[in-house]
Order: C-alpha cells, then structure tokens, then sequence
C-alpha cells in the first residue's frame, strides 16, 4: 500500500506491506537508524519517536496508520548543528552510558516537558516509566530531564 | 516481530467501519489505539485478515457533561481521560485509573473503548467502568444498543459484541457518593495488575480476580451491613476466581485482594 509521512518535516511517500511497522519504515525506508527496536513488546521504550509532537512506541505503530501524519526522530531535534537543549543535557549531564535507550529517552523526554515544562524529579521519574535503561544509568538521564527543563524555562 | 500479513482498511467514519466489518466478517478486526491488538499479532496469538483502523475517527474522541451522567467517545485516549478537567471533577476515579494505564506513550495511543472492548481481565479500565456502573454504547448495521457494563464481560477477552459491532460510546453516572479509590499491584512499573481494586462509594471492583472484571459483591453486601472497611475487604476473596501464573499464585492474588480492598476503602473513606 501506498503511505505518506512527513518524517523530520520531509515528506516520504512509499510503497510498503500493509504489516510494516513505524519503527521499520523509519530505519529501512527512510534510513534513519537512530531509533531503535529493543525489546519489540512496547515495553522498553527504545523506540519511542513523536507522533504530531506526542510520544508513542513505534514497534506498535503501523506504517499505515502514520501515513498522513508527522513523525519526529531523534535525528530531526537538533536545527543548523545546535543540539536540542534535551541532548545538550544528556551530553553535560552524562545522560548515556551505552547509548542504546538514549534516542528514545531523549524523545520520551522532549514529548514529557512538552506537557509539562517544569516537572520535579518524581514526575521526571514517572514520566519516563515506559523508557528503560540496560546500563540501569537513570540517575544522570533524570538529572539530564531536570537540567533540560531549566534551560527552557 | 512482524504480524503475519493483512489487509488495511482505513475507515473515515463509524458507518464505514461497520459497513467494512460487515463485509469482512470474522476475518476483520477494529483497530483503535493498537496497544492491545497489535502486540497480540506481532506475537502471532491474533492474526486477522483484514485490520480496520478506526484512528481516523476523530467524532468518537470526546468527554461531555450530559447532566445526569458524563458522556466519552469509545475512541478517547487514555492520555485525555487522565487530563480532563471534566473527569477531574465529577469521575476522579476514571480521570486517575487511567492515567495508572501503562506509560506516556501507551497512553498517548491507546484509547478507553478499545481496552473495554479488547476484555482483558487484567486491564485497569474495565473494572472502573464497572464499579461506576458504566453503560456502553454499541452500534452495528442495524442500529444502535446500550448494553449496562455488568452484561457486557463474557469471559477472558469475549464480550457480548457481536461480529462487526463498534463500541462508540461509555456513558459513565455521576456517583452518588464522593469517595474513591484505585489500587494497583505490579511487579515492575508498566507491568498489568497483578490484582486491582477500583471502589466508588461503597461500590467494589476487581482486577485480574478471574476471567472477567468482578464486582467484589460479599463486601459490597458486608458495608451494606455496616461492616468497617477491614471487616467488609476480609470478604474481597470470596466469589472470585483468580488464576494462577508465572506473576502469582491464586492464594496471593486473594490474600492481594483482601489488602488492596482495605486499603481502598480506607482512601475512599478518607476522600468521601
């Protein structure tokens, strides 16, 4: 079937299986390989992109059901070479250790301050309920959430 | 993992999607938010032939004050029932069981009529729906019906729609009485409850306690008899039939059910 995105603020119009995933359309299609499939179950958060400025699990999205809305991956956040104030902080903040969560924190962080730009520390902990870290490195991704928000404040 | 292959249909209306659930059949499946389904044909234990998206019907996306009782569009996602100003104000119990669902993201995607209509035993939203004395509105090609949510609930994920009827809206009564509660047990933060508890006055529901959401109706009657909230969840075992599984033993999910029910009561005493 035939599918029409705008990922990043660029359309993408493709022809794919009526089965494909989000997550797949964004790495095979439209080659953006920063967003990652994880645990594949909705449960890790390694994939988490927005969907029309909202986070969602793109391992439980369709191609198809994105078509005709607007998708953002890590990839689109920083503008002319300038980091998003979320991964400036992740970089201050030593928000990463491995890596492999990072995209999709980072996401699940920009949707979460979005709604609510000054969060405490617990409801940046709640927040991120749905992004899990294998290195257990949530302490520095908490204080990297906290930092973000001030800096947009 | 990947479902095993499909046919999208993209539905623009209610009318639509009954008529395309009509021509397809038991081959076809509604997909609202996704959250239940999907993961379901990713692991291939659901492997409809035809998936019709209900995502782009916007009309059944609403929370109305109708007076007597408030009004919610079967497509409303969680994330706009946990932050309604509606719901905050006259079903608190609603507004805060669901933003208990899942996470932000399962919240932003999945919506109240898909976790009602999916019928898992271990979903927050249908035991709320039922200590509240929900009803539920279905439509098929032959019209509409309203169905009291304790008819609804058949059995482990069955309920009494039929092929091709679309849940289109839950009409939820403003309770007599203020108190509420929700309680809800997990291993790990996004995990199902391992037991729920859900009170509105002195109405009990339960979570996970067997093959559909259950009214806790032995302590319903021992606080119509004036039982004290400890006396009264002593009873929240009986009539249930909780499975055991890998998460917990049936012993414990009734020994959970007798603490959360207390401490329920408890809070929704303390809020009445």
């Amino acid at each position: 079937m035939k599918v029409d995105l705008t990922v990043n603020g660029k359309e993408i119009t493709a022809d794919v299986e009526d089965r494909m995933l989000l997550v797949h359309f964004l790495r095979d299609v439209a080659d953006l390989t920063a967003t990652n499939v994880g645990c594949d179950t909705t449960s890790c958060g390694a994939c988490t992109v927005l969907l029309d400025g909202e986070s969602v699990k793109s391992c439980t999205v369709l191609a198809a059901q994105a078509s005709g809305h607007e998708v953002t991956t890590v990839e689109g956040l920083a503008s002319d070479g300038t980091m998003h104030p979320v991964q400036q902080a992740f970089h201050e903040q030593h928000g990463l250790q491995c890596g492999f969560c990072t995209p999709g924190m980072v996401m699940a962080i920009v949707s979460l301050l979005k709604e609510n730009p000054h969060p405490n520390e617990e409801q940046v902990r709640t927040g991120l309920e749905g992004n899990l870290c294998r290195c257990t490195g949530y302490h520095n991704i908490v204080r990297a959430a906290l930092a973000a928000s001030e800096v947009s404040s | 993992m990947i479902p095993s292959s499909f046919t999208y249909k993209r539905a623009s209306s209610a009318e639509e999607a009954c008529d395309l659930a009509a021509e397809y059949g038991e081959d076809a499946k509604y997909l609202a938010g996704g959250h239940s389904l999907l993961p379901l044909m990713k692991l291939r234990l659901a492997a409809p032939e035809v998936i019709i998206d209900l995502g782009g019907l916007r009309d059944l996306s609403y929370l109305t004050d109708q007076g007597s009782h408030i009004a919610i569009g079967a497509l409303t996602r969680h994330h706009d029932v946990e932050h309604s100003d509606l719901l905050a104000r006259e079903l608190p119990l609603l507004a805060h069981a669901a933003g208990q669902v899942g996470d932000p993201q399962i919240r932003h995607r999945g919506t109240i009529g898909g976790s009602v209509a999916h019928a898992d035993p271990a979903s927050d939203l249908p035991a709320v729906l039922l200590a509240l004395d929900a009803t539920l509105v279905a439509r098929g090609t032959d019209g509409a019906r309203e169905i009291p949510v304790g008819e609804f609930f058949q059995g482990l994920f069955e309920t009494v729609l039929e092929p091709g009827e679309l849940l289109t809206e839950i009409r939820v009564p403003k309770p007599a009485a203020a108190g509420w509660s929700f309680q809800k047990f997990t291993q790990r933060a996004i995990d199902w409850a391992i037991v729920g508890v859900a009170v509105q006055g002195n109405q009990v529901a339960l979570v996970n306690m067997g093959g559909t959401p259950l009214r806790a109706a032995a302590v319903e009657a021992a606080l119509a008899d004036g039982a004290s909230p400890a006396d009264a969840a002593a009873h929240a075992a009986e009539g249930t039939s909780a499975a055991s599984d890998i998460r917990a033993t049936r012993e414990y999910r009734e020994h959970l059910a007798r603490v959360l029910v207390s401490r329920a009561l408890t809070e929704s005493a303390s809020r009445a």
